[in-house]
């Protein structure tokens, strides 16, 4: 599904990628670790196509398409979803609003009509369920004073309204207590189907109970430096970082 | 007394172009009313009207806001107006169907349009120069007593020419039920009117009342506004005052509104400018009493070649006054905004707490804003802070609708929508809101992808 080759990208002149290479296919659970500064949100918004990051070499091919290419909204589009670990605030916007108008984007990218408001709020009803709330949520402002967990709940829903093939998680498990940990993860989980998959970007390994990774990778300094299963997490739990970034070695 | 037709001082051909300290060679042809109101006043008015001209460049309160256009427009006296039908005016009011209405055409009232229900025993809504002509002496010492002509062109103007406009008297304990919306239509036709509307709202002692102004143009086309409206709050009432621009984009509209806050009153003000070519609002404020509270709340847009100026006023003259000031501008193509924001404090004034605030977007690079907060403070115990932003729209942000599938042309909509919110939101009457919302919403459809 996703193929990154030898990704190096700059931001703000500085080089923070340099050289990533991952691949992952559909059904998977990969992990992305690593410290702070190691470029692991980075690479989640390269992926997602935030403009204030350059790439400077390197390939990203998704379903066969040169990702690099496409506009963020073209990327999403074609299925890529990026769960921010910074959600933007929306105030005057209802969440049904803008949930619809991101769907309906989706229906005019396929050729279809514009969905009945009716029909979408009865799917919206089922989606908002699956993150343990009520319909309330739906006529609030988009994230506009939400607590940092409601809007990682609030990203979720927006995921469960999207479906979409490769879901990247940029630390949505930081800020957030066990309740609505095991909430959002349960969310993820049931979005899960053989034919998409999920990149959880994560500093710590908590999440990994909940959502339970095929591959963990280690990034330290752009680069991934260990690949393994999700035994690597638990080493990572009880070792810390430095052992494989170099940090402890050089102290 | 007769005609108050102003003295010609014609502005002769090859005479340097600017406008500053003349009167405008368009006063000539306007004058009062035959047999109008308040004679002396309006003489005196007319003088000093005479004596100052126009502002100019150099005159700090209009240093952003040229007036050499308005000064060169060949306005003419109101005609009398097409009729608009009533389907019409339910269009263009902002208000709602059960609302007390008064209909202004060209500055003059038109009760077949106006819509008055049932009142309160001893409140009073109605014609300004017909309740001067009644009640002089009451109404008189307010008239022109609150909004001082001095060292304002455009209000001695107005007190020298008005021909109309709404008075409200809403007695001592009385809060009305619903709200009185003031419809000022102007029918540009082919004289390009100047009209002066003239309003005096007084609120007796705990009285409760909503008055929102809405000034509309019947079709496109040139005209000048320059309403005044005066307004005591008594001790203890609560005044809800809109102000609603949205004329059309040829129009000019110079306007004021002055309000005596008396003691422990409340002032809920709210301001939208969508319409003219050059509007400009003066909203003074002066709390005349211990421990009154003001909230202003502003939203303007700009685009095309407009100019939106809003230079508010809060005097805090005794103890333990609040204000808050919230005041949002969105400037798009080669649009000019102005915010100039005076607080002043004086000695007495402790325990004073103003908060005030003026965000602007700006749309396009050269859209321009110029804003000024001044804040004045003599008294020593006081909180009072003030905070001015100009910005585009933040890219994180776009970025972030855009990673949800949504085109740039409907995110950028929708984040300035957002930003325009903040002040929408806070409009106390559902339907107003509704139909601003939908004004601001069909005003960024207009605007061409990006």
């Amino acid at each position: 599904m996703l193929e990154i080759r030898n990704l190096h990208a700059n931001a703000g002149g500085k080089e923070i990628l340099r050289g990533i290479s991952l691949v992952v296919k559909a059904g998977e659970v990969h992990a992305v670790m690593g410290p702070n500064g190691s470029g692991k949100s980075t690479l989640a918004q390269v992926l997602a196509g935030h403009p204030a990051y350059e790439v400077t070499a390197g390939e990203v091919l998704y379903q066969g398409q040169d990702l690099l290419a496409m506009a963020p909204e073209a990327r999403a589009l074609a299925g890529v979803f990026l769960a921010f670990q910074y959600p933007v605030e929306i105030p005057g916007v209802s969440n049904a609003y803008f949930l619809r108008a991101a769907y309906n984007e989706q229906r005019k990218a396929r050729g279809e009509e514009e969905i009945d408001p009716i029909d979408f709020m009865d799917l919206l009803e089922q989606k908002v369920r699956m993150v343990d709330w009520g319909p309330e949520i739906l006529s609030r402002p988009v994230n506009a004073g939400f607590s940092g967990g409601e809007k990682k709940r609030n990203e979720i829903l927006q995921m469960a309204v999207l479906e979409p093939r490769l879901a990247i998680l940029d630390e949505t498990d930081s800020g957030l207590d066990i309740d609505a940990l095991r909430i959002v993860a349960d969310g993820v989980n049931r979005l899960r189907r053989p034919d998409n998959a999920t990149i959880v970007v994560t500093h710590y390994q908590r999440l990994l109970n909940y959502i339970v990774p095929d591959y963990v990778h280690v990034l330290a300094a752009g680069r991934i430096v260990r690949s393994g299963d999700k035994g690597l997490a638990l080493e990572l739990e009880a070792r810390g970082y430095d052992w494989l970034t170099g940090a402890g070695a050089a102290a | 007394m007769s005609q108050a037709a102003v003295g010609t001082r014609r502005i002769p051909a090859g005479a340097p172009l600017s406008h500053a300290g003349r009167a405008p060679s368009w006063v000539s042809a306007l004058a009062a009313p035959a047999g109008a109101t308040m004679p002396s006043v309006r003489r005196e008015a007319l003088a000093r009207f005479q004596e100052q001209g126009l502002p100019g460049a150099k005159d700090e309160d209009w240093r952003f806001t040229p007036l050499a256009a308005l000064a060169q427009t060949r306005f003419g006296p109101a005609a009398p107006g097409r009729v608009p039908s009533e389907a019409e005016v339910d269009r263009l009011q902002a208000g709602e169907r059960h609302w007390h209405r008064l209909v202004f055409l060209n500055g003059r009232l038109h009760t077949g349009l106006s819509r008055i229900g049932r009142l309160p025993a001893g409140t009073r809504i109605g014609s300004l120069e017909r309740a001067l002509r009644v009640d002089a002496t009451i109404l008189g010492r307010h008239f022109a007593g609150i909004a001082g002509f001095g060292q304002h062109a455009f209000t001695a103007l107005n007190t020298a020419l008005f021909e109309d406009g709404a008075c409200l008297y809403v007695p001592p304990g009385v809060e009305l039920d619903r709200p009185i919306e003031l419809l000022f239509l102007s029918d540009p036709g082919t004289e390009s009117p100047a009209v002066q509307p003239r309003n005096l709202i007084l609120l007796g002692a705990n009285s409760r009342a909503s008055v929102i102004e809405t000034f509309r143009t019947l079709g496109d086309g040139v005209h000048f506004t320059n309403p005044v409206t005066e307004a005591v709050v008594g001790p203890g009432a609560h005044l809800t005052h809109g102000k609603l621009g949205l004329e059309s984009e040829l129009a000019f509209h110079v306007g004021r509104t002055v309000v005596r806050n008396e003691r422990d009153s409340l002032l809920t003000s709210f301001s939208v400018t969508m319409g003219g070519r050059l509007h400009r609002n003066d909203l003074d404020v002066v709390m005349d009493g211990p421990g009154c509270h003001v909230t202003l709340q502003g939203l303007y847009m700009g685009r095309g070649e407009q100019l939106v100026d809003n230079h508010t006023s809060i005097r805090h003259a005794h103890p333990a006054c609040a204000s808050r000031e919230v005041y949002v501008g969105v400037l798009d193509d080669r649009s000019h905004g102005v915010f100039n924001g005076k607080v002043y404090v004086t000695p007495e004034a402790q325990q004073t707490d103003g908060k005030q605030t003026n965000r602007n977007l700006l749309l396009s690079d050269r859209a321009r804003v110029d804003t000024k907060p001044q804040l004045e403070i003599f008294a020593d115990d006081v909180k009072c802070t003030h905070g001015a932003t100009v910005g585009r729209l933040d890219q994180t942000a776009l970025f972030y609708l855009q990673s949800r599938g949504i085109a740039t042309p409907l995110a950028r909509k929708i984040l300035t929508y957002a930003f325009a919110a903040e002040v929408l939101e806070e409009i106390p009457f559902e339907g107003v809101r509704q139909r601003l919302e939908a004004m601001v919403m069909s005003r960024l459809d207009q605007r061409p992808g990006d």
